[in-house]
């Protein structure tokens, strides 16, 4: 037993460490730094420059571009990118319909999605909640009728990320409404410029357009975008989602908010000295820092105990990191805001919910804050997650 | 990185898992390990030595099995397991460390074969009436006489110290009360003329003793590490002890996690099984979430406790013990509320494993101590 990274591993670290601060944009990571929304600019050129030197895709299989990689260089990859302030790569992309389509697709759909959706030419976004099932995703109601060779789908999709930049949609749609709920579901492939869908935006309460609803009217899809089987995409949807959970955790990202505040605390001046002088607050980083720690060591046992497991099974794991990595991202926001106390308060005039940077990017904390309430909602809420361990952890 | 055992490690896991399992799996035999001279079973203790766990962490080529921090911790989390009482981590833990890394040749060719058979426990006398968990706040002294030196002062809670054939004393030889300089370490017989030692039993069911020490001869061949210079040497078995006692709260938090979800498929309410309630379900997943947060500290407690630098050890260890402590309050808590009124009786495991954990939270340093210690070094997260 030895937590320690290799030579080779501290290596693969370093050139990382410098590839992501050479390469990417300083006004892009700036941006992510501060918490502030991108726009798909931001996100497409971030994510062209990784694809270039074929970064965009590691947890992809090796045969559609991805990087045979030990668990660990994986592990190491998403901390250093977060720790750099990098934009993720489009996870509806990267993470969620690519590895979909890699395991369950046609060859035709592999060889027609998978280098578009690496490169960000084809921009992706999720249709599985919809307004009556959330965390009760299977009762889902969007159906798709077989007519002439062809699927018609009607019915309603909600909080749809960035599917204003979207050029298709995957989705859940029920296709046997006599089945079992879990059984009468169906993968589908959308073009988002089909006739009869409509995008209607939805601000959250930072001000920001994250999300749509997306309505599907009579939409017609080719039999052909079906991915799988009929009837079987709650399975294609549960590996999606526990993919989803094990980079869930973030810890490079509340890493470098910790950085942050610990910074602004010390530029922070309160009752005539710094705020870093105050041992309250440095107990209370530190209690965050402990913490973080020990979720960091938690996740390298996961991604250890993958080398044991069938690669394309995720560890049931994932739903712990989902709780803690969801509670630390939001105490650093919490910490952030409290750092930034009454100076958090203006919002300068804004369009679309991008605010004016200022010098210490405090006009975004706030938004910040209030925007990371999602995080232990959205994936399967934490209280799902706790469900999700009584059931598959403990026989409960 | 690497989590895995290695063959050796894992028949060592094996075995003493068998031997706790079989010497404390019915917890009415805990009362009588309990019962026997000093508190616990020497027969058990033999065993101990027959398996070579008295021997694990000395050097080989001094008869010892070269076991390291990670082998400790299996150790520990099986002696956490079982609750057991025997002094392991006072004998071979802290006693073994400071003859490991302080002892003289001679110390360690008279003294590792005795502990390593079973005829020779230590204690560590450390703790003062006022000293809390401040290791260099040492008013003990000792003064120079001839080639011996001559120790005067109160040591309070000393684990196992009523039955220890040794102890090791840390004194002031130099400075003011809490000066980091001017502490020196013995290693003294506990039957010396001057030292009086009153016995008592500890809240989770074991021992300690109250040692007055009154002009105690001791001579200076018996002093571990060097004179005035013994607090490095305190602090760097102590990390050892904490990282042992790390891995011993997770084993006490595992078996509580265990039987506390065992208590829920079996006790019926309402006509049902209390673990089908969606609100205790929750708060035994939070139960879990805490065992394996203290888990992954307990192992980073091990692979950092044998660090030679202590700007990087101490802050390492802190941090987990931090997490160790939270993780021990809130499981050992739940387990009590959601196991009800059985847990509160004297004769059901869950209550003293909770006791355990509770002792645990106070040995080498609280919460409040060890978050002030992560806060001053500041170096988890390196700002930006």
């Amino acid at each position: 037993m030895d937590l320690r990274f290799t030579p080779e591993e501290i290596a693969f670290r370093d050139e990382l460490r410098r590839f992501f601060r050479s390469e990417i944009p300083a006004e892009i990571r700036r941006k992510v730094a501060e918490g502030r929304h991108l726009s798909k600019e931001d996100i497409v050129t971030s994510q062209r420059i990784l694809h270039a030197h074929g970064l965009a895709t590691p947890n992809w299989p090796v045969a559609w571009g991805g990087k045979d990689w030990s668990p660990v260089q994986r592990y190491i990859f998403t901390e250093e990118l977060q720790r750099a302030a990098v934009p993720l790569p489009l996870q509806f992309n990267v993470f969620m319909v690519g590895p979909v389509i890699a395991a369950f697709g046609s060859e035709e759909q592999k060889r027609r999605f998978l280098p578009a959706t690496a490169s960000l030419d084809i921009w992706w976004c999720q249709g599985f909640s919809e307004p009556g099932a959330g965390s009760d995703l299977a009762s889902l109601k969007t159906r798709a009728e077989k007519r002439d060779g062809k699927y018609v789908v009607s019915g309603q999709k909600a909080w749809t990320t960035l599917g204003q930049h979207a050029d298709w949609i995957f989705c859940l749609v029920r296709t046997d409404r006599e089945a079992k709920k879990q059984r009468g579901i169906s993968f589908l492939l959308i073009d988002m410029k089909s006739p009869g869908i409509t995008v209607r935006p939805v601000l959250t309460i930072d001000g920001s357009h994250e999300v749509n609803e997306v309505f599907f009217d009579e939409v017609e899809v080719p039999a052909e975008n079906l991915v799988g089987e009929e009837n079987k995409g709650w399975d294609y949807a549960k590996f999606l989602l526990a993919n989803e959970r094990t980079g869930i955790a973030r810890i490079g990202m509340s890493k470098q908010r910790i950085a942050r505040a610990k910074r602004l605390a010390r530029d922070t001046e309160a009752n005539g000295r710094s705020l870093w002088a105050d041992p309250d607050l440095r107990r209370r980083v530190a209690a965050i820092e402990v913490e973080l720690k020990a979720l960091e060591i938690t996740q390298m046992r996961v991604v250890a105990a993958q080398r044991q497991r069938d690669a394309d099974k995720p560890d049931p794991a994932s739903s712990i990191l989902k709780i803690k990595g969801s509670e630390l991202q939001q105490a650093t926001t919490e910490l952030l805001l409290d750092i930034a106390g009454p100076y958090a308060q203006p919002a300068p005039e804004h369009e679309e919910g991008r605010n004016e940077p200022d010098g210490d990017g405090l006009d975004a904390i706030a938004p910040l804050y209030f925007n990371a309430r999602k995080v232990s909602i959205y994936g399967g809420s934490n209280e799902i997650q706790r469900n999700i361990i009584a059931k598959a952890f403990l026989g409960l | 990185m690497d989590f895995d055992l290695t063959d050796e490690q894992r028949l060592l896991k094996d075995s003493v898992d068998r031997l706790i399992a079989d010497a404390y799996g019915d917890f009415e035999k805990r009362k009588r390990h309990q019962s026997g001279p000093g508190g616990y079973s020497h027969e058990l203790w033999s065993n101990f030595a027959e398996l070579g766990l008295l021997a694990l962490p000395f050097p080989e080529e001094e008869g010892g099995i070269g076991g390291g921090p990670v082998e400790t911790m299996l150790v520990m989390e099986a002696i956490g397991r079982g609750l057991v009482v025997e002094p392991y981590l006072d004998t071979v833990v802290l006693g073994g460390g400071f003859l490991r890394c302080g002892g003289t040749a001679a110390m360690r060719a008279e003294l590792m074969p005795q502990i390593a058979d079973g005829t020779l426990t230590l204690a560590l006398a450390q703790l003062e009436p006022h000293s809390r968990y401040c290791l260099n706040d040492v008013v003990t002294t000792a003064r120079r006489e001839g080639d011996a030196f001559v120790l005067n002062g109160r040591k309070v809670a000393v684990l196992h110290g009523d039955s220890a054939g040794r102890l090791v004393v840390s004194t002031r030889t130099a400075g003011a009360r809490a000066d980091r300089h001017g502490i020196t370490l013995f290693l003294l017989d506990a039957a010396a003329p001057g030292v009086t030692r009153r016995g008592m039993p500890t809240q989770d069911g074991l021992r300690a003793a109250d040692i007055q020490l009154e002009e105690v001869r001791v001579p200076a061949a018996d002093i571990l590490g060097e004179v005035d210079h013994g607090l490095a040497l305190l602090e760097q078995v102590v990390d050892i002890a904490l990282a042992a006692l790390c891995a011993e709260a997770v084993g006490v938090m595992e078996d509580l996690q265990r039987s506390t979800v065992d208590y829920l498929k079996t006790r019926q309410q309402f006509g049902v099984p209390i673990g089908s309630f969606q609100a205790l379900q929750h708060r035994a997943a939070d139960m879990l979430v805490a065992v394996e947060q203290a888990r992954s500290m307990a192992l980073y407690a091990a692979m950092m406790a044998e660090e030679p630098d202590p700007a990087l050890r101490r802050p390492a260890l802190s941090a987990a013990k931090v997490q160790i402590n939270q993780s021990a309050r809130k499981v050992g808590q739940e387990a009590v509320q959601l196991q009800g009124g059985i847990a509160m009786t004297f004769e059901y495991k869950a209550g003293h494993a909770f006791k355990r954990l509770a002792m645990i939270e106070k040995t080498f340093g609280d919460t409040d101590h060890h978050l002030n210690a992560v806060s001053e070094a500041d170096s988890l997260v390196e700002a930006e």
